[in-house]
């Protein structure tokens, strides 16, 4: 197992250069200096030099990237343009928040999905099976705002059972309140997907000589399910689990906004806004690191389910 | 040998090839194709919403009540009536007259990103199926993107761009190029490995014709499926971007910035979001639909 780890982390090695240099471009696409873009068009030429120096503009490219990456390894992401404070403070208190949203949202995704495929590939051409059919079409069509706002307009706004925006501690009552509708959000969209997964992984798996083998031997059919069937159904939903966290994450961005929330994904965006290079480099950055960590660990957790990935 | 025609390959092929390039010569492959085409409902209902689409963006003009961006402050917040079939927005603006105009915006987003995507995707996905050597070095490049998933890709070059339609429209086109890489290149794999590509290059024929005659023509299903799917991916992405701030700006009528917009007013006036959200949704149907339905008409394997 450290053996297939090793491997696997050296194998994130080139995506790691790969996302820094994407990063390090964001601040030199863009059209015209970004000194200029920042200062803005009536800005004084000794303004714009400061900016320029500051960000490191008035040398060489390859020096620049040097520099930049040498900086990232001290874990040094740069200054905020707007607030003149540090990137890194911006990412330790917005990070939390996106984790948060995310991590609910698979959890609530996969209580969900998963028994509803288990069901609905028992229970073949039901009327739960159709459902999910057609839950799976309207859910690939319906973007995550849409989902998001119509929540809150039937849930908080109509009903009122749950706040409008904002972020509380989730150490609170009041703060599972305030996560809920942003994490159902999240998850609409992948909720489908991973039902019908679910579903058609177990049909496979349910077809298979080694689950009659177990019913032939008198087991009970909730051990067949769930011992015999379902435990061979894993492998594809982890890496689909796996995947989707991707998605929830970058979902963020959309649902931070609907609900206010102080997380990453708002962070990123205003910063675009205001064009605060530093402060989208560095969130931009820690998106894409954990993307690459969590890819790394649903392909520890296929390992550990499944034996002959370990040793293959 | 060297003498020999291209044609001759189709006969030193297996006799099943040749059978069925006999039937297709016969056109009886177009009639089972149309036949298939017709036959599947996914493909009636997408070509069907997306004929309308394009219908609507064609007359919008003269399907709009009204100015799309201009505003009447004595009549806000109005629910549909006769006079105004979606309402009115916050500024008293009429919401049918935006949601018509924005299909404009939402197919050209569509079409030109996706254009692009593919153009870009299917050059760099041949070259990376057909050559070895050339398949490492881009592969590397498209699993970098690949690390990102495509919203935050497009975030990213938005980031570096700045915020406006055109920029969001340039990011998602790059986000859209690593898939249709992955896609086309798995196709030319699959095509490799027939006989008569050996055949082929054994009488001769230079790499740029059997690529564009033998390898293209066999792989045009699965870029035509992507691509209709990715037209839908496209204008969601693209939305979202607008939906944030980050896409196309006000007062143009983009679905996703009239949501934007409307997320302020939903107590008062849920339907200024209803219809653009709405709007959207039977748009991604239809073009998923669409594709969908043409996967599954396409796909040789399925063929009976």
């Amino acid at each position: 197992m450290t053996a297939y780890l090793m491997g696997r982390l050296l194998q994130a090695v080139p995506v790691l250069i790969g996302v820094s240099v994407l990063v390090f471009l964001i601040l030199h696409l863009t059209p015209g200096n970004p000194a200029i873009v920042i200062a803005g068009p009536d800005a004084p030429p000794e303004i714009v030099r400061d900016i320029e120096r500051s960000l490191g503009l008035d040398q060489p490219l390859y020096v620049q990237y040097a520099k930049y990456v040498s900086r990232l390894v001290r874990g040094d992401l740069g200054r905020s343009i707007q607030a003149h404070d540090a990137v890194l403070d911006h990412l330790t208190a917005t990070f939390p928040v996106t984790l948060a949203l995310a991590s609910v949202g698979v959890v609530w995704t996969v209580l969900v999905s998963v028994p509803m495929g288990i069901l609905a590939a028992y229970r073949r051409n039901s009327a739960l099976d159709l459902t999910t059919i057609f839950a799976v079409l309207a859910g690939n069509a319906m973007p995550v705002f849409a989902s998001g706002l119509i929540l809150l307009y039937i849930f908080a706004i109509h009903l009122r059972w749950f706040p409008l925006t904002g972020y509380r501690s989730l150490a609170t009552l009041d703060g599972w309140r305030h996560i809920a509708l942003p994490a159902i959000t999240v998850g609409t969209g992948v909720v489908p997907l991973l039902t019908r997964l679910t579903r058609s992984s177990m049909l496979e798996v349910l077809n298979q000589d080694y689950v009659r083998s177990a019913r032939a031997k008198g087991l009970r059919e909730a051990a067949v399910i769930v011992r015999h069937g379902f435990r061979n159904a894993l492998l594809p939903v982890i890496t689909v689990i796996g995947l989707q966290f991707g998605l929830l994450l970058s979902g963020a961005f959309i649902t931070e906004s609907i609900f206010s929330l102080p997380g990453m994904g708002r962070l990123i965006v205003t910063a675009i806004q205001a064009r605060d290079f530093p402060v989208v480099q560095g969130g931009v950055l820690l998106f894409s690191l954990t993307f690459v960590a969590i890819s790394i660990l649903v392909d520890m957790a296929y390992a550990a389910a499944d034996p002959r990935i370990r040793y293959g | 040998m060297a003498t020999a025609r291209e044609d001759d390959i189709l006969i030193a092929a297996p006799a099943l090839q040749v059978v069925q390039d006999g039937a297709r010569r016969a056109g009886s492959y177009r009639a089972t194709l149309a036949r298939r085409l017709g036959k599947s409902w996914q493909i009636r209902i997408g070509a069907t919403i997306v004929s309308l689409l394009v219908l609507t963006a064609a007359l919008a003009p003269r399907l709009a009540v009204t100015d799309p961006t201009l505003p009447d402050v004595m009549h806000r917040y109005q629910g549909p009536s006769g006079a105004h079939p979606f309402g009115t927005d916050n500024l008293g603006r009429d919401i049918f007259s935006q949601v018509v105009y924005g299909s404009r915006i939402s197919l050209t987003i569509g079409l030109i990103s996706v254009g692009v995507a593919a153009s870009v995707g299917v050059a760099l996905g041949v070259l990376a199926g057909f050559y070895r050597r050339l398949d490492d070095p881009i592969m590397r490049v498209i699993d970098v993107l690949l690390a990102f998933p495509g919203l935050l890709l497009a975030i990213a070059i938005v980031g570096a761009l700045g915020p406006s339609l055109q920029n969001a429209m340039i990011a998602v086109g790059i986000s859209t190029i690593p898939g249709f890489v992955r896609i086309v290149r798995s196709a030319v794999f699959r095509v490799r490995a027939n006989e008569y590509l050996d055949a082929a290059r054994a009488v001769g024929v230079r790499d740029s014709r059997i690529l564009l005659r033998y390898i293209l023509p066999n792989i045009s299903s699965e870029i035509i499926v992507t691509a209709t799917l990715g037209i839908a991916g496209a204008i969601l992405v693209a939305a979202a971007l607008s939906f944030i701030g980050l896409g196309a700006q006000p007062p143009t009528p983009e679905w996703g910035a009239m949501a934007n917009l409307a997320k302020d007013y939903l107590d008062i006036a849920p339907h200024q979001a209803f219809f653009p959200i709405a709007a959207i949704f039977v748009t991604i149907l239809g073009f998923n639909f669409l594709g969908d339905g043409l996967r599954d008409a396409l796909d040789p394997r399925l063929y009976r």
